[in-house]
């Protein structure tokens, strides 16, 4: 029983003190919402990024038209395109190489009945769902034969789909693009946003060679826009780089100090890049909620001060009556506890149902982890008991007469 | 078997800076259970300070102090609050309850670090505050008492664990005469009736004259020990 007279000595005391108590577990909740919510968002927008580039396909490069010099991009206003289909042919018998897409993409209206829809279609060859380690939802992918003869069938993203044939499969059925009747042959796994955050399963996809000749027609024939490659390994990628260049500069007949009239790109640096900017923007949100938490404490420490301070004399009082000192502490020590658990679990509740309004209200990808509220809880609790204890513990000490003299 | 007794009691501040006032110069008393014994003396005489150390809420520089026939010298910190709890009854000059807590809470405190049940506890704080005339306010809040009702409410605080000994530094020191003698009647009570030992500091011959005793402190050391009347009244 005594054990409990205690407690309730400290809930008591709490009561009695409504607004302070209150003001001291606002600074809680408020730190504790914070570092949830701010963790929570860090990590969607690590998530996001992380399922970009899983969606995107690993040890990837890009080869493009156009020069490059050390320093950046330099685009000519006519730039001429110096990438060819064989090319990308040529590209493929590198050994470190795996899968070679040229891509010719363009922009067309699609129509399916009274529906339409005005979407980029990549003209391609099958090894494109390859290095993009894409799969299909219905059907099958288009084959050599079909960029051989150049025929009109077309591969839907899930958006083209959804926007031209809504619920049903458009597997089988024929649609327009650019007027001209296709056969839509497969619908493609969804794939969500890019890195840049365009829609990925905004795609209708054909073979190159129907994109350059009856689509889009070509200006220089055989050319194309770029060509994705894919590595055998991340291991090989500087291998393969260092051949492509060598590769395509002989193909293109460059003198020895002429520049490259092709760019390759890393994607999977940039890739990485982008992992590492996440990181360090999640990193930050975190310090900076950790820095309101901090704050939450401290101001913690200061109620407690001066209420032990304010409570000197009232200390006096329980010790001369025959309080020992560890009941003034234990009393004490429960009233610092009491505020942080409380505050902390508001804290939690608060950052939860903020993250739950963010992602619905502002559209956007959280994640609430147990590592960051159990984080945030044991800060604030061990905040609160340790800068409640301590001015507890110096009041406890004072010889009675002392604490009584207090005024 | 004296109740206190006190043998060559110094008592010495230390002050800031090293140098040490002395307040109590060797004092010798012997107080029997069942006396009332006021204390008069000129102000920093160390009344105060006497009392402190008999309510074992200060420790004396050197000399002995037995308590009950214990010499309190050696009893710790956990030991002492044990001590005051059960044998010593305080009555402060300025009441000294807490703010913002009833008269019946007031007077259970001492009840809750003695380890009674929360109904025990008030149970008792309410015969003694029947006892003081405080039925009709267990309720309220000190704050909403006059100073002899809040005197009377710390009487009873001083009372409910039924100790042997009650020590009072002025406890008139902030009420009017009428009022004063209400107070000095009720432990005059206190002392006939059950025995209760009353130590009581005063500066008014008045209420030195309900006591049987009378112990004036000049400097720090006894000046006069014995009958009240005839020597209370210069103060
Ligand atoms: N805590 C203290 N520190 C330093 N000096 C003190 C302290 N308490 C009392 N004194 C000094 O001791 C002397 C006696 O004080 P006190 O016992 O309160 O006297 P009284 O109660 O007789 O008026 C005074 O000179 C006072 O200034
Ligand atoms: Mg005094």
């Amino acid at each position: 029983m005594k054990l409990l007279a205690i407690p309730a000595e400290a809930l008591r005391a709490m009561s009695l003190n409504g607004l302070r108590t209150v003001l001291t577990m606002l600074g809680m909740i408020i730190g504790v919402a914070a570092v949830v919510l701010m963790l929570a968002i860090g990590q969607g927008a690590q998530n996001t990024v992380n399922q970009s580039i899983a969606s995107m396909g690993s040890n990837l490069f890009i080869v493009l038209s156009g020069a490059s010099t050390s320093g950046g991009l330099r685009m000519g206003s006519g730039s001429v395109p110096t990438l060819t289909f064989a090319d990308a042919q040529a590209l493929a018998q590198i050994p470190s190489v795996k899968f070679v897409a040229p891509v010719y993409p363009g922009t067309a209206q699609l129509a399916y009945g009274a529906n339409n829809w005005s979407t980029g279609v990549s003209g391609t060859t099958p090894e494109f769902l390859e290095v993009r380690n894409w799969p299909l939802d219905s059907g099958h992918p288009f084959e050599d034969s079909d960029v051989r003869g150049a025929t009109r069938v077309v591969l839907l993203g899930q958006t083209v789909a959804q926007n031209l044939f809504g619920d049903e499969d458009p597997t089988g059925k024929t649609l327009r693009i650019k007027n001209l009747p296709f056969m839509v042959i497969g619908l493609l796994a969804p794939k969500g946003q890019s890195l840049d955050g365009r829609d990925q399963d905004d795609i209708a996809i054909i073979p190159v060679t129907t994109a350059q000749r009856k689509l889009f027609g070509n200006q220089f024939p055989g050319t194309v826009r770029y060509i994705s490659v894919q590595a055998k390994s991340a291991e090989v990628m500087e291998e393969a780089e260092r051949e492509m260049i060598q590769v395509l500069r002989q193909r293109h007949r460059l003198a020895e100090s002429a520049e490259n009239d092709f760019m390759v790109r890393n994607l999977t640096a940039v890739a990485q890049t982008a992992a590492g900017s996440a990181q360090a923007m999640s990193f930050m949100l975190g310090a900076i909620a950790s820095i309101s938490l901090l704050v939450g404490g401290i101001g913690i420490m200061n109620i407690m001060l001066v209420s032990v301070t304010e409570r000197t004399r009232e200390i006096g009082i329980r010790m001369a009556i025959g309080a020992r000192r560890r009941d003034i502490l234990l009393q004490f020590l429960l009233e610092a506890l009491m505020i942080c658990v409380a505050g902390g679990l508001a804290g939690v509740l608060l950052g939860v149902g903020g993250a739950w309004a963010v992602a619905s209200f502002a559209d956007m990808a959280v994640e609430v982890s147990l590592s960051a509220i159990l984080l945030s809880f044991a800060f604030a609790a061990a905040t609160g008991v340790f800068f409640g204890f301590y001015p507890a513990q110096r009041a406890a000490r004072l010889k009675p007469v002392e604490a009584l003299r207090y005024e | 078997m004296p109740l206190i007794r006190v043998e060559k009691l110094y008592k010495q501040y230390e002050i800031a800076g090293g140098q040490a006032t002395p307040v109590l110069h060797g004092v010798d008393l012997t107080i029997e259970a069942g006396e009332f014994v006021a204390i008069m003396g000129p102000s920093g005489s160390g009344k105060s300070t006497f009392m402190n150390i008999l309510g074992c809420l200060d420790t004396p520089t050197s000399g002995n102090y037995f308590l009950d026939g214990e010499n309190v010298a050696g009893l710790s910190n956990d030991e002492l609050a044990a001590l005051r709890n059960r044998l010593i009854g305080f009555v402060f000059q300025g009441f000294n309850l807490l703010k913002r807590v009833t008269a019946l809470d007031n007077v259970a405190l001492p009840l809750l670090y003695a380890g009674l049940s929360k109904s025990a506890r008030r149970e008792q704080a309410r015969d003694i505050l029947k006892q003081t005339g405080l039925e009709n306010f267990t309720l309220s809040l000190p704050n909403q008492l006059s100073g002899g009702q809040q005197q009377r409410v710390a009487i009873a605080r001083a009372l409910v664990n039924r100790p042997p000994l009650i020590l009072a530094d002025e406890p008139t020191g902030n009420l009017d005469t009428q009022t004063s003698r209400e107070i000095m009647d009720i432990f005059t009570r206190l002392n006939r009736e059950q025995g209760i030992t009353i130590i009581l500091v005063t500066h008014e011959p008045d209420i030195a004259h309900y006591a049987g005793r009378l112990v004036r402190f000049v400097d720090g050391r006894v000046a006069h020990d014995g009958d009240v009347a005839g020597h209370a009244e210069h103060g």
